[in-house]
């Protein structure tokens, strides 16, 4: 491990070669990559199930495929785009990436957990796809019982994946806490980790703490069907009521796993790019944990009309109205941070503009949804498709593109088409509205969610929907194509190409093997003082000289 | 004869990106005690089940549970509990570097789970035998013949897996708490049907009881068997020596992960055996 080569161009890149090197890593940069390329490729087949979704719904009735097919896709949509790509997508890609540099650390607390969490996402996501070409799940992604229990089609394969997977994101989460904790630089209090950090951390917690009740959740379920426990079987004195509040006992907390770590991201963001210090940095950095907490004590939102007593509901409706509050106040803290500041619009910061709208619509409509009167109309339309397509996509997946372009140059040494990116950050927010504002329409006029059928009226709506689909596809064919010219023929990424300080940026992109070639000390993320433009590498330099991947106080 | 590791200033068991052993002591020490945890909460749907229907159908836990034998279930806790006793103090040997102490300490726990596992299979074996089995399975062989409680009593009696503690024939049995489904949420149970059939008798669905009571036993017994490999593991490695004062981590973990299974069983045996 420690024979690897130093010479000055050696990076964690090319210090090894061969598929075994980077299959049996425990580089946490290179598990970030391996998770990278994994995630993508998930989001590649829920992308496309997703494509197929929005052309049968073009016509009502059958336009490309059966009834039955229709609820496998958009089932399969669901779930590979939750388990396999959203969830484990900022904090096992990015933040594998980055947490470690970002402490001036040279791996995570346990890399051989690190690496077996990322075989898990194999072992499961290889048995999640294989439950498709067996027999397609069509239960919905959230497997509700009692048709969970009684379809023919594999839910007991899907619901083994799902479970392994889980095991992987406690082993992401359990790491990055341990690391945070035990691995930080001298001088790197809690109150100078850069705020991705605190958003990681405070994903972390629920990721340990919500994910082993989807595990007996879904134990329970299998159980259920291989053994006829009855647990959720009315018919044999169970709840099928039961399953639900197991259910969204973790997957409401779920929604934070995902919504978390993307604030984090845009945290750094909109900082770096207004060329200003993140303003109320403490309200930020407890708001997520504040988030983290509330997060366990909403899940009855979810059944509203699932027979829930009216006290219960209208205590879910409160306490759902309050999680909000952290939320709004990091918006605002963005937007003062933004107040008078430099603003670059460059293609990570376009992708944290577009963050903050959709976020905001997404977060305000969930304040419809807790209302109880309203949401006895919009439970199970369109409606809620649109209002979480505004937080999971809208929020999370713009942020986790946001992120991966302003940590691309670090991560592969190249900068990527500039000009580009921005036409294909703005062309994907464009689609986006289309395609999902129209479904806000959609579901306060009534139609319901999940429909391979609909009236005539909502046809165009529909089809507006549609096209709206078909205007992110080409987004993010041109990402994927211009990504991976970079590849082969971007410029040479300088170290710091943002102007950022934190610390993954005082290193040379990409990081050497041991990611620093010196001792780290804590500095102020959010401090740009110290570094300037330089034309001629196209990157930032500290004022004082030098490249800034070298300390001169510490050698 | 103790391994002298520390010597070049360098541990081997120091991993590259950690400072110095304490460091690395206190992350795998933190990481346990989430990895733990992640357990509880495991455990905790379960108990989550167990409150609901306990307190939806308190009928059936008191109806059922005379079924379970106490006395094997008493025996069972003294053995895990003994068992903790000596890994901890396996621990301390550990710390202390006193070899051959460690080796006999972790085999008497070892055995200890051995011997949990057996009086388990044998209480297992015999709710297989009379048909105490959990949802459609459940078809207590002497009960096949619904006619009448007094006759239920005396079965019940019979049966080698409810002992001397009493026939149900002796208990007060509460109504259960749904109403019959005219006025409850519906389809909890057939109309008519809510309300045990009269003193002594069996109430319905009594499965439910032997579900939980498979599910978190089972789900436990298999933590035992973990438990079990980590000892053994740890057994072969300290008869090399591998563990003394400098480096004691994994015995350390293996101890904690062993007290919550310990731990957990507490709280099975008084809510599973022991309800009144
Ligand atoms: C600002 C705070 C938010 C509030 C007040 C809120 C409120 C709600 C409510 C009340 C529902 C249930 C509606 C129904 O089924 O009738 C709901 C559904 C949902 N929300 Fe949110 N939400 C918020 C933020 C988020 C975030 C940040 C995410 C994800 C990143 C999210 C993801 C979801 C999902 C996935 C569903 C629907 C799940 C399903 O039934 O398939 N929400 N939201
Ligand atoms: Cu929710």
């Amino acid at each position: 491990m420690s024979t690897a080569a130093t010479t000055p161009d050696s990076n964690y890149l090319n210090v090894t070669k061969g598929a075994l090197s980077w299959l049996l890593t425990l580089d946490h940069k290179r598990i970030g990559i391996l998770y990278l390329v994994s995630i993508l490729s998930s989001f590649f087949l829920g992308g496309m199930m997703a494509m197929l979704i929005r052309t049968e719904l073009l016509t009502p009735g059958d336009t490309i495929m059966t009834a039955d097919q229709y609820n496998q896709v958009f089932t399969l949509h669901g779930a590979i785009m939750i388990f396999l790509f959203i969830i484990p997508g900022i904090p096992a890609a990015l933040g594998n990436f980055v947490l470690p540099l970002m402490l001036g650390a040279k791996d995570v607390a346990f890399p051989r957990l690190n690496l077996m969490s990322w075989w898990l996402w194999i072992t499961g996501a290889f048995i999640a796809v294989a439950s498709i070409l067996i027999n397609a799940v069509d239960t919905g992604w959230t497997f509700y019982t009692p048709y969970s229990t009684t379809t023919g089609t594999s839910v007991t394969l899907i619901v083994t994946g799902v479970f392994i997977l889980g095991f992987s994101s406690i082993l992401t989460g359990l790491n990055f806490i341990v690391t945070i904790h035990k691995l930080r630089p001298k001088g790197m209090t809690w109150f100078k980790m850069p705020l991705l950090l605190w958003g990681l951390y405070s994903t972390a917690i629920i990721q340990v703490l919500a994910t082993p009740v989807l595990g007996i959740t879904l134990l329970l379920l299998a159980m259920e069907r291989v053994m006829g426990i009855g647990i959720f079987d009315a018919a044999l004195g169970g709840d099928p009521v039961l399953f639900q509040h197991f259910f969204w006992f973790y997957s409401h907390p779920a929604v934070y796993i995902m919504i978390l770590p993307a604030m984090g991201v845009i945290s750094e963001l909109i900082s770096v790019f207004s060329r200003k210090h993140i303003f109320g940095y403490k309200f930020i950095a407890f708001s997520s944990i504040a988030i983290a907490v509330f997060s366990f004590l909403v899940w009855g939102h979810h059944m509203f009309t699932s027979g829930q007593s009216e006290l219960v509901n209208m205590i879910f409706s409160a306490l759902t109205f309050s999680v909000s509050i952290p939320s709004a106040i990091k918006v605002f803290n963005w937007l003062a941070t933004m107040y008078k500041g430099r603003i670059q619009l460059d293609t990570p910061m376009l992708y944290a503009l577009s963050f903050l709208f959709l976020f905001t619509i997404g977060g305000l409509t969930g304040l419809f949804l807790a209302t109880l009167a309203t949401d006895i109309h919009l439970h199970d339309t369109y409606f809620i498709v649109a209002h979480f397509h505004y937080v999971m996509f809208g929020g999370t997946v713009i942020a986790f593109l946001g992120g991966l372009h302003y940590w691309w140059p670090k991560m592969t040494g190249k900068m990527y088409n500039e000009k580009l990116g921005r036409i294909a950050s703005v062309i994907l927010f464009v689609g986006f509205n289309v395609t999902f504002f129209t479904q806000f329409v959609m579901g306060s006029r009534g139609m319901p969610r999940r429909y391979f059928h609909y009236q005539e009226q909502f046809t165009s709506l529909n089809q507006l929907s549609s096209v709206g689909s078909y205007i992110m596809a080409v987004a993010f064919f041109m990402i994927a194509g211009y990504l991976l010219h970079s590849l082969a023929k971007g410029r040479k990424a300088p170290a710091n190409p943002w102007g950022a300080n934190s610390l993954e940026w005082h290193t040379p992109s990409p990081p050497p093997f041991d990611n620093f070639d010196r001792e780290m000390r804590g500095v102020d993320p959010y401090d740009y003082t110290g570094w300037k433009y330089d034309e001629s590498i196209e990157g930032y330099v500290p004022v004082g000289g030098g490249d800034g991947t070298r300390d001169s106080r510490a050698v | 004869m103790t391994d002298s590791h520390g010597s070049e200033g360098h541990p081997a068991h120091l991993q590259h990106h950690f400072d110095n052993s304490r460091q690395q002591f206190s992350a795998s020490k933190l990481g346990m005690w989430l990895f733990l945890a992640t357990e509880i909460l495991l455990f905790a749907g379960l108990f989550v089940a167990y409150a609901v229907y306990r307190s939806n159908h308190p009928e059936i836990f008191i109806y059922a549970h005379y079924f379970l034998d106490t006395k094997l279930g008493g025996i069972n806790t003294m053995v895990l509990l003994l068992s903790s006793f000596t890994m901890a103090w396996g621990v301390r040997a550990a710390q202390l570097g006193q070899r051959k102490l460690l080796v006999a300490l972790l085999s008497l726990t070892l055995l200890g789970g051995f011997g949990f596992l057996g009086i388990k299979y044998v209480e297992y074996e015999a709710k297989w035998k009379h048909g105490l089995l959990w949802g459609t399975n459940y078809n207590p062989e002497s009960h096949d013949d619904h006619t009448g409680a007094d006759e239920h009593a005396e079965e019940v009696e019979e049966a080698p897996t409810a002992p001397e503690t009493g026939a149900p024939d002796r208990l007060n049995l509460e109504p259960t708490v749904v109403p019959p489904s005219a006025t409850g949420p519906a389809g909890t149970v057939p109309p008519g049907e809510g309300l045990p059939h009269g003193q002594g008798a069996e109430p319905d669905n009594v499965h439910i009881f032997f579900g939980i009571y498979f599910l978190m036993t089972g789900l436990h017994g298999i933590h035992v068997l973990v438990g079990m490999s980590l000892i053994f593991w740890i057994l072969l490695k300290s008869i090399g020596g591998a563990y003394g004062p400098k480096y004691f981590t994994p015995v350390d973990l293996v101890g904690l992960y062993w007290h919550l299974v310990d731990l957990i069983w507490i709280f099975l045996f008084p809510l599973l055996y022991l309800i009144h």
